[in-house]
């Protein structure tokens, strides 16, 4: 019996993706050590990744980012299938959406920031439809949105500010190299 | 390019009033539209918060006088030693109430959908 081998042939796309990929889970597992007061509000630090995935890569290679990051991470931190597994893939499906569009609109006007912004808001809006469809009555969300709305605003714009920076920089630092090394 | 640009701004202005707009409408309650007056545990009166109109309620101690206004009411005069339901002054939102106890007279107000299950005296 002649043992057979399945080959898939690797692209240079997917070696970046998986890089990428690699980045945004390592930023994930760093977070999930970040204690926080309220379940739920994360710097969502991956974003920053996968920002700077869309900006440069386009839509499809952040979408492939983000789902492998959260797959991954959810088999790094063992939550697969937990409910935050599905929270967290809401809000990545939701950000992403809202992404897609967001990406169109004037770079002359909108910069990082404004994608930043619009991405957390639509994780965490991604999150609670979820949860509110699932796990929480209604009521007890709305109370809780004013909370999770600010720490949108607030993470969505030092994201945008941090991806702002890391496009700006100088591309000897090796950022735009094929290779993409690590800011 | 720079960092902020003028649309950034405008998302940043949005973002924030949906915030305000958030807290306000999950953290401020909702408005009262009714008002149920008790007097020894028995509903007397439940009118709309809609035009001024006043009530004397008799209890064991005396009347109660309660004063409504559009989208307020409160007890105006009440004969109880310590009168902690005048000072309450003005009720608005839903699940407000001003209980007078020794004149066993209560003033609450409700909204759209109940704020708790039940009051007990």
């Amino acid at each position: 019996m002649t043992p057979s081998f399945i080959e898939l042939p690797v692209s240079a796309d997917d070696r970046r993706i998986a890089r990428l990929a690699a980045l945004a889970i390592g930023l994930t597992l760093a977070e999930a050590a970040i204690p926080s007061p309220i379940p739920g509000v994360k710097p969502g630090l991956a974003n920053i990744v996968i920002l700077l995935v869309l900006l440069q890569y386009g839509w499809r290679a952040a979408a492939w980012v983000s789902g492998l990051r959260v797959l991954a991470g959810a088999l790094l931190l063992g939550t697969l299938f937990a409910p935050g597994f599905w929270l967290s893939a809401a809000g990545a499906l939701v950000s992403l959406l809202v992404l897609a569009p967001a990406r169109l609109l004037p770079s002359r006007y909108f910069g990082p920031i404004s994608l930043s912004v619009l991405a957390a808001f639509g994780h965490i809006g991604g999150q609670l439809i979820l949860a509110g469809l699932w796990l929480l009555p209604v009521a007890a969300l709305l109370k809780l949105l004013p909370v999770f709305a600010t720490a949108a605003l607030v993470f969505g714009t030092v994201n945008g500010v941090i991806v702002a920076r890391l496009l700006a920089a100088p591309v000897a630092s090796g950022r735009q190299s094929p290779t993409c090394t690590p800011p | 390019m720079a960092i902020l640009r003028a649309g950034d701004i405008g998302v940043l202005l949005g973002g924030s009033g949906l915030v305000v707009a958030l807290a306000l409408h999950a953290w401020n309650g909702d408005p009262g539209n009714t008002v149920v007056i008790r007097a020894a545990g028995q509903i007397v009166q439940t009118t709309a918060l809609t035009h001024p109109q006043r009530f004397a309620i008799d209890g064991p101690l005396g009347i109660t006088r309660i004063e409504i206004e559009p989208g307020r009411a409160r007890v105006a005069a009440d004969p109880s030693p310590r009168q902690l339901c005048v000072k309450q002054g003005w009720l608005t939102r839903s699940g407000e109430a001003a209980l007078c106890l020794p004149n066993q007279v209560s003033l609450e107000i409700r909204g759209r959908s109940p704020s708790h299950d039940s009051l007990v005296y």
